[in-house]
């Protein structure tokens, strides 16, 4: 080892293609979603900065929003880089949501074991999913947009057989004191942005109990989760065994099980992981609100994927950036928010939803072409 | 990192300056309406009409806002977001207290003043801090409706629910059941917003309960379709048919005697008023000493005139 350090370092091995730094720096599936970050608050900064949007309140607002994407969006990118979809996404936070309800409120279970309960049984059907995926061989589409329905229906059905209704409350006052609630819907830093308020930084209530208090008084749990989630995601994906396997999985799975990757194992896991990410997006909601209801979650599969397309993901596997998904929750949460502070007449919100989305995508897949050099 | 903070607070705190200047000034109050429908809910149409007419007239301006799939976590993010925008007032339906209510009053306490319309009850209104409520007690309107068919013979009756995430839309069955005095069980149906489903699964009811009285449906989002499910199994006209809510079907099927009645809560009421108590508070301190009854009102055969010309749009 010691005569390797002192001859010269040896010639460039003549199977690794010259790649010049700056392109090298290029090579990332966050490219676009970076671009469009950066597109993203410029439009803002310039078209909607006196509305709010970039105070204390406003900020809060569209973090929060683009947190939850980003939670449920590093489960679909993971998913979607093994090569495979989730579209119960959407149906399992409201399943998961009424699962604590019932289990908390109608049943009076203690809020930590509700919660507990709820996460082992999300992750549990995640499994079933992936399981039904791998032996049947039926695409993760089919599958999982069963599940949607399936799912869809169980929130309806029970809630309305055992409380003759289809929302549930009083999970605020359930959760009291419990040690585990907290966790998802606690804020954290309050002691901080009370003193931001003091200094006159932020505003304050003018009126009513909470005078004196600041309008935004702590870093909702909900934004600390998306921010673990994405660093998890990321080390996971980047750092370990496991995300070489990932990508192997979903880039071309019959070669990974050639090469002695468990892609059986690898995707089960992954749909497990999505239905976690389902499941903490629910709790944080419920927590926070204090109730759940039938039609929560409706159509956040879509958002999800649409997130992690706008990062850069490659809709058939193998290619893609947890930080990626990240900034395209990002980018979801503040065109969604912003056109709102944009005062954008709301029936046309979709419309410039669609735009973005599209460009996204076009963009993406240029810088890609441009960049690899495949057709 | 601190000068990353100060230079932080030094925008919010510059943003934050004009913000309150501009909710002082009296020829530029705006208004922000949340309602907590989905787009695909056309009944709204009516509330949309409603504000922009009593913008024009009070030379305010005005905004309509929901969450696209009825979401009510999302309904709450976007009353955040309003309150952010620090509008003068903000007009707000409330069908979850439980969600919305926590929004709702960090707006009221920061200083925004707000009208409940349409879901929600007086009570709830006063508790979030609300200037007042603007609607049609749910329930009640349901429970008169019972009553009159009761007294029309009804002893049976299928309620069309196709928005059966809303806890108003099942107080309304619930209330028409015990205003017939009978029990809501079985006799609900989902029906779900797509007009073929609805459609079907009316007529499935039907043929499996041919028995049924009475039909109750929850708004042209359901009516429509109904209509077209009782001239297929050639019911119409002989089934007895109420409604919630106008629109041009509906008041078509009345005139043809389709339909008995349909219950007006007159909604254009409920987008016009506030706008019009709001920016009379804000000018002249005025405001009126009650909550406003917006319905119910039973609209039958006699004088259609002035609803069918406007049904749709501003009725």
């Amino acid at each position: 080892m010691s005569d390797a350090t002192q001859t010269p370092p040896p010639p460039a091995d003549e199977r690794i293609k010259d790649i010049s730094p700056l392109r090298q720096a290029l090579i990332r599936p966050e490219l676009g979603g970076m671009v469009g970050t950066v597109a993203v608050f410029t439009f803002f900064l310039l078209f909607a900065f006196d509305s709010g949007m970039f105070n204390a309140q406003g900020v809060m607002n569209w973090s929060v929003v683009s947190a939850q994407f980003m939670i449920i969006a590093v489960g679909a990118c993971l998913l979607m880089i093994a090569g495979e979809f989730d579209l119960s996404v959407g149906s399992m936070i409201g399943f998961a949501g009424m699962a604590i309800a019932i289990f908390s409120v109608t049943l009076g279970w203690p809020t930590w074991m509700a919660i507990i309960v709820t996460f082992i049984m999300c992750c549990s059907i995640g499994a079933l999913n992936g399981f039904i995926v791998i032996r049947t061989g039926l695409p993760s589409f089919i599958v999982t947009l069963a599940f949607l329905f399936i799912l869809r229906g169980f929130t309806i059905y029970f809630p309305q057989k055992l409380e003759r209704k289809t929302i549930i409350g009083g999970i605020a006052d359930a959760a009291e004191g419990d040690w585990l609630a907290p966790i998802f819907g606690g804020k954290i830093g309050q002691g901080l942005f009370q003193w931001l308020g003091d200094m006159g930084v932020i505003d304050v209530f003018e009126r009513g109990t909470r005078q004196g208090q600041p309008v935004v008084d702590g870093i909702p749990m909900l934004i600390v989760w998306a921010i673990g989630l994405v660093i998890f995601g990321h080390l996971l994906l980047t750092r370990t065994r496991f995300g070489n396997w990932i990508f192997a999985a979903g880039g071309d799975a019959e070669a990974a099980r050639n090469s002695g990757v468990p892609v059986n194992r690898v995707k089960v896991l992954m749909f497990m992981f999505t239905a976690f990410c389902a499941t903490v997006f629910a709790t944080c909601q419920v927590m926070e609100f204090g109730s759940a209801g039938a039609d929560r979650g409706l159509l956040k599969e879509f958002e999800a994927i649409i997130a992690v397309v706008i990062g850069g993901a490659l809709l058939t596997g193998g290619y893609g950036s947890v930080i990626g998904a990240a900034l395209g929750a990002l980018i979801f949460g503040v065109v969604q928010q912003g056109l709102f502070f944009a005062g954008v007449e709301s029936s046309l919100f979709r419309v410039f939803l669609g735009v973005i989305l599209l460009g996204a995508v076009i963009l993406n897949t240029y810088i890609r072409r441009m960049i690899t050099g495949e057709r | 990192m601190k000068t990353m903070l100060k230079s932080a607070a030094l925008g919010a705190a510059l943003v934050a300056a004009p913000m309150s200047a501009y909710a002082d000034g009296h020829e530029t109050l705006s208004y922000v309406l949340v309602s907590h429908a989905p787009d695909s809910d056309s009944w709204w149409n009516t509330i949309k009409n409603g504000i922009a007419l009593a913008g024009d007239q009070m030379g305010v301006s005005v905004e309509y806002r929901n969450p696209p799939t009825g979401d009510l976590a999302d309904m709450a993010r976007i009353i955040e977001q309003a309150a952010a925008a620090g509008p003068n007032g903000i007009i707000t339906t409330l069908s979850d207290p439980d969600v919305l209510s926590g929004p709702i009053r960090a707006a009221v306490d920061a200083g925004i003043d707000v009208i409940i319309m349409n879901s929600g009850t007086p009570d709830q209104a006063r508790a979030v801090g609300a200037l007042m409520y603007v609607g049609q007690p749910e329930y009640d309107a349901g429970y008169a409706a019972g009553l009159r068919a009761k007294g029309d013979g009804v002893g049976s009756f299928l309620c069309v629910n196709h928005y059966i995430s809303s806890p108003s839309s099942t107080e309304r069955c619930q209330g028409f059941a015990d205003g017939l005095g009978v029990d809501l069980a079985n006799q609900m149906i989902d029906s779900g917003q797509d007009p073929a489903e609805i459609k079907n699964k009316v007529l499935a009811y039907l043929s499996a309960n041919p028995e049924t009285d009475a039909i109750l449906t929850l708004g042209p989002t359901s009516a429509d379709p109904t209509l077209l499910a009782l001239d297929d199994n050639g019911m119409a006209g002989d089934i007895y048919f109420g409604t919630f809510d106008l629109g041009e079907n509906i008041v078509q099927g009345i005139k043809d005697g389709v339909i008995n009645w349909g219950i007006d809560q007159q909604p254009f009421l409920q987008a016009y008023l506030p706008v019009v108590v709001m920016a009379n508070y804000h000018r002249y301190g005025v405001l009126p000493g009650n909550n406003i009854n917006s319905g119910p009102g039973f609209v039958t055969a006699d004088g259609l005139e002035k609803v069918e010309e406007f049904a749709g749009e501003y009725r």
